[in-house]
């Protein structure tokens, strides 16, 4: 028993050496080669500044930007602290919840129906950093965009159509539109104008 | 067709196409055959000669199981000291604390017995030390260590007569040089091209285009991921686990990721066929599992895609689906198809919120869960589907009048009572610890709210809440209704416990069973011999676990998910 144990620690010792230190090594230098990043989050830029890491989402609250989903990750976007709602489908107050947010939605684009509004952007992500939305859940903000920012509406959806990603290899998984991305194309043709 | 269905279809085809050739190189492996990276022989020779440890020597059963306990009781010390201590230790750019006495006996033990249930959150309740020498180091040996298990299995049942079941250390090491290495390095590399982070700044500061300030976690994540999914481990390095955008970036990193769940634990099913030299059985074997398994995920996928009644009779568009808890990048027949997988294997990673997602999906999760054998995890999967076997082999010996013979061995009582406590030990300790909670929420209200009250949803699904933590729990599975506030005293030391019994049971008891068969005298099939790699026999088999399953969980089931389902719709 007492020299398997110390068998055991000296093989532990052994693996960590193979894994937590040349595995782990082999990864870092691929990354600093091959990584978008040198192994950081890939980030994205405006006017030479650092706006955010391409695939964390960021709270949008003004009406001059285009929103993601509802999150609950800390006070919103909070991304040292992902976090899903974890409601289950049948909790009244969960379900209250998601009514007050259609309402506020429909405040802000009193053009839509009730029937246009997206359920994503009223239900909360699973990491509470969710960076896309679908490409519906964009054409619906367009008119407030362009309203709130003196742009032309088809200005705006021409944006939003350059934005969108479709399918990967257009067969698997669903179309998305990255609102960082988007956003900052905003402001882009907003400079220009 | 739909892109989303056309996703998931791929990834299962996927799975399947690799797992078969993976299951032959895995057999040729296990047989100390030729393969291309016995390159790796000098390092490996090296690294038994430090350790003192003689890789050729035969083990019995007994000295196997003794050499598997002691490694993994040394491993708990291991784990239980670098956690509570790790504020002290170099690596924690993010400034960290130590994790609490009952935390770290939990965290400790889920690593160790390859369930990686979390009550804790990846970004600030580890430090980069202890992600990488306890969570990531554990992720390899306990997936390595069922491995070898299952491998000593294999060679006692493709054995006449033996006292021997192999060596336990040459196995574990060629499981993890041979099978998850190179395989975890190939994900990695994907990952990593992605944008999956792999690096060792800390936080990274932005100010958002609105002005506020964003700390964004990040980390040596492309090294732990890999792992964590070809392993059945599921411990996220983010605290959503492969819901997070930078643990899963894109929707290709979410297919390898899926890919990478169960394509060993099939693959370990094919790998019985090639080292048998008994393809039959293993398809048969293999078709019970898929065939589960693809039901699972119609069922899961019909109700995500149709999305929640409740939000439908609020009258807005719900096309996408139930979208609570999931991800735009990977939509909602995704997320059904990865929490069907991650519960069939003891996996337990999740894109998306199990707590959230609807009645029926829930209870197919926890169902499959709660019945353990369909691919199951690395190793101990296909050894829990062993033990149904030996069952399924006595029963349907009794009622065709035939001896009950498994491989040329006859089973017995002894082996009997093994499988029989085996099996049912798993609902036991899921069932009895529901019971407890359930007696403490109703008669103990104020121990609950010193807890902070538990549960994040009332009326049934609270009890799902709690149901769906120990049979997590129990099943090694790691998953979780996550709403559960489970980093309590009360929750970190049941489950803990659960853990540790529904792990090593088991094992002890599948090597026992295979290990007494192997020294019983083979008898050569003939006109009288029950044939087990039929079709019938496969149905036979399922029938007896779904009984086992059906009988033991129906009622609890009944009090949560369906109650819930027949309240919404």
């Amino acid at each position: 028993m007492i020299s398997t144990l110390f068998k055991s620690f000296k093989l532990t010792i052994a693996f960590c050496i193979l894994f937590s230190v040349s595995y782990v090594f082999i990864l870092w230098l691929f990354a600093q080669v091959a990584s978008p990043n040198k192994g950081n989050a890939k980030v994205l830029e405006l006017n030479g500044k650092v706006v955010g890491a391409a695939n964390v989402g960021q709270n949008f609250t003004q009406d001059i930007y285009f929103w993601g989903r509802p999150s609950k990750a800390g006070d919103g976007y909070d991304a040292s602290s992902s976090a899903g709602s974890n409601k289950g489908p049948s909790n009244e107050e969960y379900l209250a919840e998601v009514e007050a947010r259609i309402d506020t939605f429909l405040v802000h684009h009193p053009y839509l129906k009730r029937e246009e509004v997206p359920a994503e952007m009223v239900t909360a992500s699973g990491s509470g950093l969710d960076p896309d939305i679908s490409p519906k859940a964009a054409y619906a903000q367009v008119q407030r965009v362009a309203k709130a920012r003196g742009l032309a509406a088809d200005k705006v959806m021409a944006l939003v159509n350059a934005n969108v990603e479709g399918s990967l290899l257009g067969l698997f998984g669903p179309g998305k539109v990255n609102v960082l991305k988007l956003n900052i194309a905003l402001e882009k043709a907003n400079a220009t104008k | 067709m739909n892109t989303e269905l056309l996703g998931s279809i791929a990834q299962i085809v996927g799975m399947i196409v690799l797992a078969y050739p993976l299951g032959r190189y895995i057999a040729k492996v296990y047989k100390g055959e030729k393969t291309c990276l016995d390159f790796l022989a000098p390092v490996e020779r090296w690294i038994f000669k430090l350790c003192g440890i003689d890789p050729n020597v035969e083990m019995s059963w007994k000295s196997f199981l003794k050499a598997l306990l002691t490694v993994n009781l040394f491993w708990f010390f291991w784990g239980m000291f670098l956690l509570y201590f790790q504020q002290y230790l170099p690596l924690n750019p993010d400034g960290n604390a130590g994790q609490s006495s009952h935390l770290s006996f939990n965290t400790c033990i889920s690593f160790m017995v390859n369930c990686n249930l979390q009550h804790y959150s990846g970004e600030s309740g580890l430090t980069y030390f202890t992600q990488l020498f306890v969570i990531m180091l554990f992720q390899f040996i306990t997936a390595a260590t069922g491995m070898a298990a299952l491998a000593g299995i294999y060679k006692v049942m493709a054995a006449k007569t033996t006292q021997t079941i192999g060596n336990f250390w040459n196995l574990l090491m060629k499981s993890t040089t041979r099978v998850l290495l190179p395989l975890s390095l190939i994900v990695g590399f994907i990952l990593i091209m992605q944008g999956t982070p792999m690096g060792f700044d800390g936080k990274m500061k932005v100010t958002t285009l609105e002005g506020q300030e964003q700390m964004v976690s990040q980390g040596p994540a492309a090294a732990i991921i890999p792992i964590k999914q070809l392993g059945t481990n599921g411990g996220g390095y983010f605290g959503v686990n492969s819901s997070h955008p930078l643990e899963n970036p894109t929707y290709l990193t979410n297919m390898v990721e899926c890919w990478a769940i169960l394509v060993l634990p099939m693959a370990m099913v094919f790998a019985l066929g090639f080292y048998l030299k008994r393809k039959k059985l293993a398809f048969s074997i293999f078709g019970v599992m898929l065939f589960a398994y693809l039901v699972s995920v119609g069922i899961n996928t019909y109700y995500e895609m149709h999305g929640n009644p409740m939000i439908l009779a609020m009258g807005i568009d719900q096309d996408a689906g139930a979208m609570e808890g999931k991800e735009t990048r990977l939509g909602p027949a995704a997320t059904a198809l990865w929490s069907c997988t991650t519960t069939v294997t003891s996996n337990g990673s999740v894109n998306g919120m199990h707590d959230s997602t609807m009645p029926l999906s829930g209870m197919m999760e926890m169902l499959n869960m709660q019945i353990n054998t369909w691919f199951g995890g690395v190793g101990v999967g296909f050894m829990n589907y062993y033990a149904f076997l030996i069952i399924a082999v006595f029963i349907s010996g009794l009622m065709v009048g035939r001896t009950s013979e498994f491989l040329g061995k006859k089973v017995e009582a002894r082996e009997m009572k093994i499988a029989t406590i085996v099996a049912l030990a798993h609902p036991f300790v899921i069932l009895i610890g529901t019971a407890v909670a359930c007696y403490y929420w109703v008669y103990n209200p104020a121990f609950v709210e010193a807890e902070g009250g538990w549960l994040n949803n009332p009326g049934f699904h609270g009890l799902s809440e709690m149901l769906y933590e120990y049979t997590s729990a129990s099943a090694n599975n790691g998953s979780g209704f996550e709403g559960l506030g489970d980093n309590t005293w009360f929750w970190n030391f049941t489950t803990g416990l659960a853990l540790i019994i529904s792990r090593y049971l088991p094992i002890v008891g599948q090597v026992a069973i295979a290990g007494l068969l192997a020294q019983k005298k083979f008898i050569p099939e003939s006109a009288g011999t029950l044939k087990t790699d039929t079709a019938t026999f496969a149905v036979m088999t399922f029938s007896v676990i779904f009984i086992v399953a059906a009988l033991s969980f129906f009622p609890a089931l009944t009090l949560g998910p369906i109650a819930e389902y027949f309240s919404i719709y």
